[in-house]
């Protein structure tokens, strides 16, 4: 009935291997996208979407780490997207544009938000904690629209993207797009080993069966909080690369929409796979581009899609993958 | 005379107006193998999530080795040497019965604070949580997801997990439940070979195994306890025999 | 800040609070019985105001709107019901929110396309129209006064069913324990559409309420249903009486703390800080205090399961 404690079936080595080779081809084809989008002929337009992909691919890899491995249902990840951007977009206001002070600067915002807001939240269960993440996300969002000084509702247009020690590395294109996917590819093998870790199994013993795990000796909370702070910190450097992308930071980034929105990513792509939540970006944003160029109302069909997502397709994309193959 | 390994004092639980511990008190030595009987509802498996750390008393002491562990939440209580078994058998479905111990061995080597390494190839943590899966008479089950194993097998595992946690007091809540009549036997026959090694509080129906494997046995009527006493002296006790045994006198 | 003025925030603080309690009972019965996470009650309330909007400009009458407006708020929520909901009751919250989103995004879209994205004006009706003097200097909006007491009296009524009632009594055992009256032979199917009918009209009866006041306009549930949840969550999910306290709470804190707390931080700070700060604190109050709230107590003022 739960499908969010469904049982996670134990990998044979022999499906651990080709459990590599969707990431595999996932991370080649964004390697071969660069010389695939200057043959196509509409190279900008490929760059940019492909990496707006990757960074919604990152934030919802993080939201994978807490909600496919820990079943923490945090409707307020959109927040750290805001807190990376309005890091470099404030710190830019001021005349720090140096990435190597602002992505620090975010991940320490993110984390301190995660651990204040998490120690708060994590004491709660089931639709409580949804409700919680949602309603600190929404005080946050309230907090920057009020922020007149940083363009309040209307956003901060920033003058150019962030320098690297010093040189403009990602004023182009290109070279962001590199940024982006060396901080994906990164990331994703950070957490690979964060979930095969002793940490990573306590959080899936946890999400599984909490009682158990405190009858063996372990308090689920610290390491919940952990890793939401580390699922924030994840979110805020994608918040920072999403600002430097659009040249443009906005509370809009932050609304309980967009939360919902990352949500569907990671549902759709396949919890708990960590490459089904970067799948599933991918998905949505194609879709999204497709349904825009169809219809003004193109929400009109995405809710339903949704919908139909979730009455029937709750393995999400590598869930359909898999039905093919045995463990 | 050292300290008892358990000592409950006055123990009191209401849920609104209904009482289901009331005034329970009672000492169980180390290395003593201390049955609790009594009819459907009498308020065992409360007791048992009272002294395990599950449910909070509204009054009363528990006192494990001497130390008042009343307010301490379960997974500490765990750490100074408590185990427990479930009623409805609790395991974790989606992990191997080699990895549902080796956690349980993990919970006590360490660290768990580590974010790099594969858990799940540690030969340390797998090392000893083969040996208890090999007392336990799953070794060869041990790759199998643990949702998967037969409803005796998840017994035994879980009684693997709780050993592993190296107890000191260990409470069982029905191990016996559903069993047939040759793993009864099983069970009743691992329980001797615990007896002594532990301190074990038995919670049990089957009075064959109760009065067979129990040094002592408290009956429990209702939330309150009303005998004490040796499997000899609770067969003879009247007031016993008159609110629980009934026909059934063995 | 003086007394009169406090007190008309206050009543407005009243009139927002009741309004939300009648958003957040169907919700809190909802989630209290049948264990559902319902994201799109927001629109139910959306197109209450939305209906009575058009069928004041319809039939020229506010009186006649409103009372086309409730049972055509019920069969939209029984639609929603017979075609989304029914089929995700045995299913875990995260399924519920993820659908119940699905939902919001399509109502919201649908009615910007039937509509348009402009806001409906809804004008307040004659008769209720203008002002009152409660006390010596004290003016207030009859329209708004009205509301007051409907809320009331909604909530005087919503009370002798939960309470008096078999049916009541019937919501308040699947609140605490959904499995077991079903298990006592009741159709819980047919209990719980029954508790979702009338919430739905519920919410549809407060945005209908609202539209001559505030703006109507796509997305306007979207906002008060977090607001609803909110209330829900302090008071304390399945129970009347912890969602009636807390609304008005929750309405109070927000309308007074808005109005009054750039000039409270006035005392402690320079009159820029002062107003700055204020008016970025004031809407947080809420959430800060819903947090407090969970931090004492995880599962709300007034928990009905165990």
């Amino acid at each position: 009935m739960s499908d969010l404690a469904e049982a996670q079936p134990v990998l044979s080595t022999g499906a651990r291997r080709r459990d590599l080779v969707i990431p595999g081809l996932l991370f080649a084809a964004f390697a071969a996208a660069p010389f695939l989008a200057a043959a196509s002929g509409a190279e900008g337009y490929v760059l940019s979407l492909v990496t707006r992909v990757m960074i919604y691919g990152l934030a919802a890899l993080s939201l994978d780490l807490i909600l496919g491995y820990g079943a923490l249902v945090s409707f307020g990840h959109a927040a750290f997207l805001g807190i990376g951007a309005y890091a470099v977009g404030i710190l830019a206001s001021h005349g720090i544009r140096d990435a190597l002070v602002q992505v620090p600067v975010a991940l320490v915002a993110s984390a301190l938000f995660a651990l204040v807001t998490g120690a708060i939240s994590l004491r709660t269960k089931g639709v409580y904690f949804i409700m919680i993440t949602l309603a600190f996300s929404q005080m946050l969002l309230f907090f920057i629209r009020s922020l007149a000084a940083y363009g309040g509702d209307d956003g901060l247009t920033l003058p150019a993207r962030s320098l690297v020690a010093g040189q403009p590395l990602l004023q182009s294109d290109g070279r962001l797009y590199w940024a982006s996917l060396a901080c994906l590819a990164g990331t994703y093998l950070l957490c690979r080993s964060i979930v095969a870790s002793r940490f990573g199994r306590v959080l899936r013993g946890a999400k599984e069966n909490p009682t158990r795990m405190e009858a063996v000796g372990f308090h689920p909370f610290p390491y919940q909080l952990v890793a939401y702070v580390i699922s924030g910190m994840i979110a805020g450097l994608a918040g920072c690369l999403i600002a430097n992308q659009t040249e443009f930071v906005t509370p809009a980034f932050m609304t309980w929409q967009r939360s919902g929105e990352l949500i569907f990513m990671v549902i759709l792509g396949g919890l708990a796979s960590l490459h089904g939540a970067v799948i599933g970006a991918a998905a949505f944003l194609l879709l999204e581009e497709q349904l825009q160029g169809l219809t003004e109302q193109w929400r009109m069909i995405l809710g339903p899609l949704l919908i139909l997502v979730v009455l029937f397709a709750r393995g999400g994309i590598m869930g359909l993958l898999q039905r093919g193959r045995h463990v | 005379m050292s300290e008892p390994m358990l000592d409950i004092q006055h123990l009191r639980k209401a849920f609104g107006a209904l009482t289901v511990t009331e005034d329970v008190s009672l000492s169980v030595e180390t290395g003593e193998l201390h049955a609790v009987i009594g009819p459907n509802g009498a308020g065992k498996t409360t007791l048992i999530h009272q002294i395990s750390g599950l449910l909070w008393p509204g009054s009363g002491r528990i006192l494990l080795e001497g130390e008042d562990v009343t307010h301490l939440p379960m997974h500490q209580r765990v750490c100074r040497g408590l185990a427990r078994t479930f009623q409805i058998t609790s395991i974790l479905p989606g992990f191997s019965a080699l990895e549902n111990v080796a956690l349980a061995v993990q919970a006590r080597s360490g660290s768990s604070f580590r974010f790099f390494g594969d858990a799940s190839a540690e030969p340390a943590l797998n090392q000893p949580a083969s040996e208890a899966l090999a007392l336990a008479g799953l070794a060869a089950r041990a790759q199998v997801p643990a949702g998967l194993l037969s409803h005796g097998e998840k017994r035994q595992l879980e009684l693997a997990v709780a050993l592993a946690t190296e107890p000191k007091l260990l409470l069982l809540d029905e191990p016996l439940a559903g069993t047939g009549h040759d793993e009864s036997l099983r069970v009743v026959a691992s329980l001797q070979r615990l007896k002594g090694r532990y301190t074990i509080v038995l919670i049990e129906h089957d009075m064959e195994a109760v009065f067979s494997l129990a040094d002592r046995v408290s009956v429990l009527v209702y939330g309150r306890l009303i005998a004490t006493d040796t499997p000899g002296g609770i067969r003879a006790n009247e007031e016993v025999r008159a609110a629980y045994l009934g026909e059934e006198a063995v | 800040m003086n007394a009169t003025l406090l007190l008309v925030q206050a009543l407005n603080g009243l009139q927002f609070g009741l309004i939300l309690f009648l958003i957040a009972a169907g919700l809190t019965l909802v989630f209290g019985v049948m264990d559902f996470i319902n994201l799109a009650h927001g629109v139910q309330y959306m197109v209450g105001a939305y209906l009575v909007a058009a069928f004041t400009a319809w039939t020229g009458s506010f009186g006649l709107a409103l009372l086309l407006a409730l049972p055509s708020s019920l069969a939209f929520g029984l639609l929603l019901e017979a075609v989304v909901f029914r089929h995700l009751y045995d299913r875990d919250h995260l399924d519920q929110v993820l659908a119940t989103f699905g939902v919001i995004l399509f109502v919201d879209e649908g009615v910007k396309f039937v509509w348009g994205a402009a806001p409906l004006n809804v004008p307040v009706p004659d008769v209720l129209s203008g002002s009152i003097e409660l006390m010596d200097g004290l003016l207030y909006p009859v329209y708004r006064l009205a509301i007051i007491l409907a809320g009331l009296a909604v909530g005087a009524l919503l009370y002798v069913l939960v309470h008096h009632t078999r049916v009541g009594m019937l919501v308040r055992a699947g609140a605490s324990n959904a499995a077991m009256v079903s298990a006592l032979g009741v159709d819980i199917r047919r209990l719980f559409r029954l508790v979702f009918g009338f919430g739905a009209m519920l919410a549809g009866l407060a945005g209908a309420m609202v539209a001559p006041i505030l703006s109507v306009e796509p997305g306007m549930g979207d906002t008060v249903l977090i607001l609803a949840f909110v209330v829900i969550v302090i008071g304390g999910i399945g129970s009347i009486r912890g969602t009636f306290l807390a609304a008005l709470l929750i309405g109070l804190v927000d309308t007074v703390g808005r109005a009054f707390a750039p000039d409270l931080l006035r005392v402690m700070l320079d009159p820029a800080t002062a107003s700055q700060t204020g008016r970025a604190l004031a809407p947080m109050l809420i959430y800060i205090l819903m947090a407090s709230v969970l931090f004492f107590r995880p599962s709300g003022l007034f928990p009905t399961k165990r």
